[in-house]
């Protein structure tokens, strides 16, 4: 059976079970962060897939770059935020530090 | 005789690699290897990318995922972590429900993905993306495009502010 779109969402949707279950389970706010960048790479898959197989003009790959963008600016974002968590807590456990919690 | 042809053999290679190194993110017990693990997801989905004839979304992915985030997420991991106790700094909890949450979102999309009738067009020989995406992002994506530089500045600030130290005089 040659290759087609079936096989990217479905390939997409394994990355993004696992990504959620790394987002669900983790207590590493970095390793949270990591289950995010694999969320949002299956949604990339997603995007191209689509942009070659169904509609097969440019508007997939613009969106797919937008998504990399974004999550460029997430990872550094986030992870300047986690090490003033670390400065602050000694830890980036997530259960750790919980002085907002009411 | 149908065989397999080398690119499908290809494609399926690089689909194991990618999964079983996402699969090495999710549930290695240390958190090093988890990050390295996340360098083979993003190269087998930029070969992905490379299949679905996006070549500029594929070399920006290696050039920002794998030379950037990848290189941040490392240091961040090396600079919050005593080397001593990082066999044990990635634990996970709620396994039980986060794969009940996960077989249910998971069966519910396996469902859609095998049961729509998607639209597909035959795909066509792969051509040289960038002329179109440049074209789009000068046409119909101006707008997102200029706000994605407000974006990134801002987050280049916020960044720069969150993460320097404070000067007590």
């Amino acid at each position: 059976m040659a290759v087609g779109l079936a096989h990217y969402l479905i390939v997409s949707l394994i990355i993004f079970a696992l990504g959620l279950y790394c987002v669900l389970t983790r207590r590493n706010a970095i390793g949270i962060l990591m289950g995010v960048e694999l969320v949002l790479n299956s949604a990339n898959i997603n995007y191209l897939a689509f942009s070659r197989y169904g509609s097969g003009n440019y508007d997939g790959q613009v969106f797919a770059i937008f998504v990399i963008m974004l999550a460029a600016a997430e990872a550094a974002i986030g992870l300047a935020i986690v090490l003033g968590i670390y400065q602050t807590f000694q830890t980036i456990d997530v259960e750790a530090t919980e002085t907002l919690r009411g | 005789m149908s065989g397999v042809s080398i690119g499908d053999l290809l494609f399926y290679v690089i689909a194991a690699v990618t999964v079983v190194s996402a699969a090495g993110v999710a549930f290695s017990p240390n958190i090093v290897y988890s990050a390295f693990s996340l360098m083979g997801t993003f190269m087998g989905v930029a070969a992905l990318y490379v299949f679905l004839a996006a070549d500029f979304v594929a070399v920006v992915q290696v050039l920002i995922y794998v030379g950037g985030i990848l290189v941040l997420t490392l240091f961040a991991v090396m600079l919050t972590h005593r080397i001593a106790d990082v066999r044990v700094s990635n634990r996970s909890v709620g396994r039980l429900p986060a794969l009940l949450i996960i077989a249910l979102v998971g069966g519910v999309m396996a469902k859609a993905v095998l049961g729509a009738r998607w639209h597909t067009v035959a795909a066509g020989t792969p051509a040289p993306t960038t002329y179109g995406i440049g074209n789009a992002f000068l046409g119909d994506y101006i707008l997102p495009f200029e706000l994605a530089s407000v974006v990134l500045l801002a987050a280049l600030i916020g960044a720069v502010v969150l993460s320097r130290k404070e000067l007590k005089e």
